[in-house]
């Protein structure tokens, strides 16, 4: 077990799964310096044909994914801030998401894209969002959101041996935060939650960024007495329905956390499909603790007023479960 | 590095004039596209088909005169007036009006329909119906060819319309920067849709590639040697590994933009029954065959032989769209995603 950084365990997916099949081609803006520092290095290591730079031309780098993945090849395509999705989102809505299904079967799309997701650096609306909504809604695309390094490098690794596009969505601004990683071949499953603490009273299905405030969260309502349990969903599509029905069955309360904006957010999507599958194994409402439906600002103050935290998982909790806050002395 | 290959870059493709042979293999394309589109024209009229058909009549020269060059082992993306590329890359007729049908039996399993005809087996990547969506997936898989090395070249086709998306500029840009093995063909058809090119477009379209020093020639369309003669040159170079070229070929949109368009244009009109009437006496079928006649590589006896050889093709395809079974319909949940490997 090695404690490395998160997006040191991306950068260790990557090289290992380059030097297991060459038919691992790298490109992205700024992927040779790499300033995300995902991919620092690799350059050095593996050269021009297999890592390059490319121009500030999104629309044209998500379409060649297609054409080079259909040439054979396994495309990682690094696109540093999700928000730069929306520049290339004609061939991920219309061909990447769709040529399998279009050609009758004919196409496979190995292709990995990779960006961070989230606010909370103060890079204001442009380099925040959180945009795998669009993503999920599409239908013929993995989407997975690593909240640790382990699940970085697993998800990773399984990401580049997938036949099939899958987007590597890494939490902005907790790239550099430490995590354990297990020695040797690590790859972690599409479609498997991670239980991250186990509980009676409430389940909270926390994604990505999420994480760590809805682990803080469970941390203060502990010494009130409150037991939670807290779900990673690790990837939004596929998702682990059966894991989350499981632990709302033993709680009968859930509460999702999702730094998406509310409307249509991956946590509408999952409080609808407990609601339809779970209804009888719940005591009471789901909540839902989102981003509202704003543009990030800039000003971290206004920031941290609009992405969920501690606080807010916590008091959606206590709401739950009919419990007011307890004020320590 | 990319090499040139033996038998891909044999004489003719730099040769000024196609052997008798592969003449008369022009004209069997040409003459297959437009008895395949004619056919379709009729029975979407007839409300046999299910869905728009895009028709290429009156710009099968561009096709044929490209795709000549080209084996199933190169790329090529194709627009949502795809049905001509398809066939002149080697796709089978049967496959394609059976898709068209939306059979089970259709080369895409009845789930993409005219305006997505692919087989990838023959470098098929498929019409496409985003107007320029073929600029980057060509590119792509230019970047594939030039990384394996083997003299391989991609060909995107794409139309004036596209040639005003921003893509175009964006990989003609990376194409030339990285050298890639891709030969963009813009077949300035006269019309973006039901709006006529001079409209909306500024500029020669060639030019565009000219400011990148590319290589660009500007060909006759409906001239099938003229078409034949720019592809061959561009093509014998990327597999020589100089890199990409941009061919315009001017020609004609004789049919709408989709048929049945009488119906969503009322009464509003775009162009001059007497301008479709002057392109006509231009179609590129009618000048090869005087062309192959006048220089007596076949006789009127022989073209018309080939010509009713390759109508009974059309029929027998017809016949064997309209005999296939339905589509399966559960193959819209099932084919999402390709089946991952165990372990």
């Amino acid at each position: 077990m090695a404690r490395i950084r998160l997006i040191q365990a991306i950068h260790d997916a990557v090289v290992e799964e380059m030097a297991r099949d060459p038919k691992v081609i790298v490109y992205g803006e700024d992927v040779e310096l790499s300033i995300v520092g995902d991919l620092r290095g690799v350059h050095e290591q593996f050269g021009h044909d297999r890592i390059r730079n490319t121009p500030i031309c999104e629309t044209t780098l998500t379409g060649m994914a297609v054409g080079l993945a259909a040439a054979g090849y396994h495309v990682v395509l690094q696109m540093m801030f999700s928000n730069f999705m929306y520049t290339g989102m004609d061939a991920i809505g219309n061909q990447m998401s769709k040529l399998r299904l279009m050609t009758g079967g004919q196409m496979e799309l190995p292709i990995t894209i990779i960006a961070t997701i989230g606010g909370g650096s103060a890079n204001a609306a442009q380099h925040s969002d959180t945009a795998y909504p669009m993503l999920m809604n599409l239908g013929g695309l993995n989407v997975a959101v690593p909240a640790t390094s382990a699940d970085a490098k697993g998800l990773t690794k399984t990401a580049i041996r997938s036949k099939n596009p899958c987007f590597i969505l890494e939490p902005n601004g907790r790239g550099g935060e430490l995590g354990d990683v297990p020695d040797g071949e690590y790859l972690v499953p599409l479609g498997k939650a991670a239980v991250h603490r186990e509980g009676d009273d409430a389940t909270v299905v926390a994604i990505g960024r999420m994480l760590k405030p809805a682990l803080a969260a469970a941390t203060a309502l502990e010494s009130e007495g409150v037991n939670v349990e807290v779900i990673d969903p690790r990837t939004l599509v596929p998702f682990d329905e059966d894991r989350v029905l499981r632990s709302v069955k033993k709680t009968g309360h859930l509460v999702v956390v999702d730094e998406a904006r509310e409307c249509c957010s991956a946590a509408s999507q999952i409080a609808a499909v407990v609601a339809e599958k779970g209804f009888d194994l719940l005591k009471g409402p789901i909540r839902r603790v989102t981003t509202p439906n704003v543009a990030m600002p800039y000003a971290p103050n206004a920031e941290a007023h609009v992405i969920p935290d501690g606080p807010r998982i916590a008091g959606a909790v206590r709401q739950l479960l009919g419990r007011t806050e307890k004020v320590l002395a | 590095m990319t090499t040139g290959q033996l038998g891909e870059t044999s004489a003719s493709q730099h040769a000024t004039e196609p052997t008798p042979e592969e003449a008369l293999r022009l004209y069997e394309t040409m003459v297959l596209i437009r008895g395949v589109e004619e056919r379709l024209r009729d029975d979407s009229a007839a409300g046999k088909l299910p869905g728009a058909v895009h028709l290429y009549i009156g710009e099968e020269a561009v096709a044929a005169g490209v795709c000549a060059h080209l084996s199933a082992r190169d790329y090529a993306t194709s627009t949502h007036r795809g049905h001509g590329h398809f066939l002149a890359k080697g796709g089978d007729v049967r496959a394609m009006m059976a898709e068209i049908w939306a059979k089970r039996e259709g080369i895409c399993r009845g789930m993409g329909g005219s305006m997505h005809v692919a087989d990838t087996s023959k470098g098929i990547l498929g019409a496409n119906g985003i107007v320029g969506a073929g600029l980057s997936i060509s590119t792509g898989a230019a970047f594939g060819a030039k990384l394996d090395g083997d003299g391989k070249v991609s060909v995107c086709f794409f139309g004036d319309g596209a040639s005003n998306q921003g893509a175009l500029m964006e990989c003609l840009n990376i194409s030339t920067l990285w050298q890639l093995p891709v030969i963009f063909v813009c077949e300035n058809n006269g019309f973006s849709e039901f709006t006529p090119a001079a409209e909306v477009t500024a500029g020669r379209i060639a030019d565009r590639a000219r400011a990148f020093k590319m290589p660009a020639a500007e060909v006759d369309g409906n001239d099938v040697t003229d078409v034949w003669r720019a592809a061959g040159e561009a093509i014998g170079r990327a597999r020589d590994g100089g890199g990409p070229s941009f061919i315009e070929a001017r020609t004609y949109r004789i049919q709408g933009h989709f048929e049945f368009e009488a119906i969503v244009l009322g009464t509003g009109r775009y162009r001059a029954d007497a301008e479709i009437d002057a392109w006509r006496q231009q179609d590129p079928i009618a000048r090869y065959r005087a062309q192959l006649v006048a220089a007596g590589t076949a006789s009127a006896a022989d073209l018309d032989a080939l010509e009713a050889d390759v109508l009974s093709r059309v029929e027998d395809a017809v016949a064997y769209a309209e005999a296939g079974q339905p589509a399966d319909p559960e193959l819209a949940e099932t084919l999402m995603f390709a089946p991952e490997e165990e372990g």
